[in-house]
């Protein structure tokens, strides 16, 4: 892969790790097609975002060659050490005038290189891991509400929390209405707790097409994440959302780029006690108390709901596995050990998956326990809750 | 009470007496070098140069020409004591580091030698703080033996293009490799980080460049933790002039311009690393 960015776009990229950083420790890209994607996913796999750029963003953009069997290569890299790159973003818009991007899967590199001003010239050579495809399964057709707003004015609305409030909620009021409130997870703690509730009138937005009544709650960082970058490129911010506990997916789209973000909400209390089914999400096995053994049939679970997306959309985030000539064994076995640890909850600034239901291990099946598995649902409440 | 009537009586003798209008000049030389606790100082005619060193691989200097100070005089030919840096700027700035514009403190500066302390009386708005600071015993300081004729490569570089530079230093590379060469790729800095490495050229015919005189092509590596400390000076400098000897040995010449427009020079010397592994060169 081979690509070539000139002068202001080189700014856009940099504020899109900026956003992706707020996610994921690292910044999975892949070359395609229809362009060159940058994606990361959070380590409790609640959060993914994807900014993929068209051919038409770069100055030059070769994909590389994809063999009749086997795809494009991609990779993984550390955010940090990207982001290193990326950094000052003033001094970037000053100083950068071209960047050229190159994956050499042969020398293990990937190389980013910097003309700057004055003939300088920065090479970087960073270290990459190869990775499956790291894709988030959702459906925006299918959610019930749509709200279209410039991303100034959800600035504008968001700047009002403190930056330590973890989550809050959007609700849809009467009259066209949208509400953003502080969430206060402790009810008993409501009395002593500052709560801020902001009131936007319809007019604000470019479009409403909101299900009255409903409501969900997300993780505020990632967003302001988002927010930045929409507001810095100046275009409007689509938010599909359905009900809670159902992801709530964030849009950007522009003629040379196409941006996602995806986010877990805040199940209801009261729903969610009702009937999970009437998520109508995939029939996959209910989760198990030992995750361990799990993956790979969990694994085998995800390929099925891939395959029948066109079906009822499973909320959950998946690593695609082509499967091409060389799986990687180790690597699964790595990705098991990581997971095992996310569910252990150990990552500070993650929400607790007690409350947000883990898009991701919603789906896990339960092997030696095959048959009437199936009769459960897959959003049950993870088994550590029940006592 | 007079600032006048603060000072010495004009019949004692001291080694060293100096004074200056405005502290700041000699407080930010000072904190460009400001990377050890100690500092020995030496005062001959021409000035007053502060060293500091660090591992016996270091040496800092800064250069506080005569011209500086208002009033300079030694008395013997030279006069050398070590002294705590920290304390010594934590005098100079007693005021305030950032002073309000128009206002500046004014500094006298007394040592009457061996074994006695060195005296500061600072003046600002009429407030007047008399320092004493106890010397000690100066220590030898390492020769680098650095001289022009045995420089082998010099580049003089606008500081701007190097601040950029080393603000973005990967610290987790252990090293710093500098390569000087007549021919591509002229000058450049090499980091070998965890994440990978990254290079960093300048062209020869660069704008920054204000001169380039290499005569052959010289690879070496110095520890970043030791060269870190020099972006102090870097922060301060207009120019710097870089300069290799045929062992490896690196000058980095700072040119501070002060608020009055007066040019002083800040000096480090490096050591080289000496493992090179031939395979990452």
């Amino acid at each position: 892969m081979k690509c070539v960015i000139a002068g202001g776009n080189v700014k856009v990229l940099g504020r899109a790790v900026h956003s992706l950083s707020r996610i994921g420790d690292e910044l999975y890209l892949e070359p395609t097609e229809s362009g060159l994607s940058f994606r990361a996913v959070n380590s409790s796999r609640s959060a993914f975002a994807s900014f993929l750029f068209a051919p038409l963003f770069f100055q030059l953009y070769e994909p590389g060659s994809a063999g009749p069997d086997t795809e494009l290569f991609r990779c993984k890299v550390h955010m940090k050490s990207f982001l290193g790159i990326f950094r000052s973003l003033p001094s970037l818009e000053k100083s950068v005038g071209k960047c050229l991007i190159l994956l050499k899967p042969r020398a293990s590199r990937l190389v980013l290189q910097l003309h700057c001003k004055y003939g300088v010239t920065k090479t970087h050579n960073l270290a990459f891991q190869e990775c499956e495809r790291l894709q988030a399964v959702f459906d925006t057709q299918s959610c019930a509400s749509r709200l279209c707003a410039p991303a100034r004015l959800l600035a504008e609305a968001v700047v009002h929390f403190p930056l330590t409030l973890a989550e809050v909620t959007l609700g849809a009021g009467p009259g066209g209405k949208i509400s953003l409130r502080n969430y206060v997870e402790d009810e008993a703690e409501l009395s002593k707790t500052m709560v801020t509730e902001l009131w936007l009138a319809e007019e604000e937005f470019q479009s409403v097409a909101v299900a009255p009544g409903s409501h969900i709650t997300f993780c505020l960082k990632e967003f302001r994440g988002l927010l930045s970058f929409a507001e810095a490129s100046n275009l409007p911010l689509t938010i599909h959302f359905d009900e809670p506990g159902r992801p709530v997916i964030f849009t950007l789209d522009d003629t040379v780029l196409e941006v996602h973000l995806v986010l877990a909400t805040l199940s209801d209390a009261e729903s969610s006690s009702q009937s999970p089914s009437t998520n109508g999400v995939s029939h996959l096995p209910a989760p198990s108390d030992d995750f361990a053994d799990d993956l790979e049939s969990y694994m085998a679970a995800i390929e099925t709901s891939e395959g029948c997306s066109e079906g009822p959309p499973s909320p959950t985030f998946s690593l695609h596995i082509p499967r091409p000539a060389k799986s990687k064994p180790e690597e699964e076995e790595e990705e098991e050990e990581e997971e095992e640890e996310e569910e252990e909850g150990a990552v500070p600034g993650t929400p607790p998956h007690k409350r947000f239901r883990s898009l991701f291990f919603g789906s896990v099946m339960t092997p030696g326990r095959p048959g009437p598995a199936t009769t459960q649902e897959v959003l049950a409440e993870d088994s550590d809750g029940e006592s | 009470m007079p600032f006048s009537a603060q000072l010495p009586a004009s019949g004692e003798r001291y080694a060293l007496s100096a004074s200056l209008d405005n502290a700041r000049h000699l407080s930010s030389l000072l904190r460009a070098v400001h990377f050890q606790d100690y500092a020995t100082c030496l005062a001959t005619a021409s000035g007053l140069r502060v060293t500091v060193e660090d591992a016996k691989c270091i040496q800092a200097n800064a250069f506080i020409q005569a011209e500086i100070f208002q009033e300079f005089s030694v008395q013997e030919e030279s006069v050398m004591f070590r002294i705590s840096l920290s304390v010594l700027l934590d005098c100079l700035t007693i005021f305030g580091s950032s002073s309000l514009p128009g206002t500046s403190t004014a500094l006298r500066m007394c040592y009457r030698g061996y074994g006695y302390p060195l005296m500061l009386f600072l003046e600002e708005g009429g407030v007047v703080t008399v320092c004493k600071i106890n010397t000690q015993e100066p220590e030898e300081l390492l020769d680098f033996d650095f001289c022009s004729t045995k420089v082998v490569n010099k580049i003089i570089l606008q500081s701007e293009g190097l601040r950029e530079a080393f603000a973005e230093l990967d610290m987790t590379s252990e090293v710093l490799q500098i390569t000087m060469s007549p021919d591509k790729p002229y000058f450049r800095l090499s980091t070998f980080g965890n994440a990978g490495s990254a290079h960093l050229d300048y062209p020869r015919d660069s704008d920054l460049m204000e001169a380039f005189h290499c005569n052959q092509t010289q690879t070496n590596r110095y520890k970043i933790s030791l060269l870190k400390p020099s972006t102090k000076a870097l922060a301060l400098s207009c120019k710097v002039s870089i300069r290799t000897d045929a062992q490896g040995f690196l000058s980095l010449q700072y040119m501070i311009r002060n608020e009055d427009g007066q040019i002083c020079f800040v000096e480090y010397y490096c050591c080289p690393d000496e493992d090179i592994t031939e395979a990452e060169l």
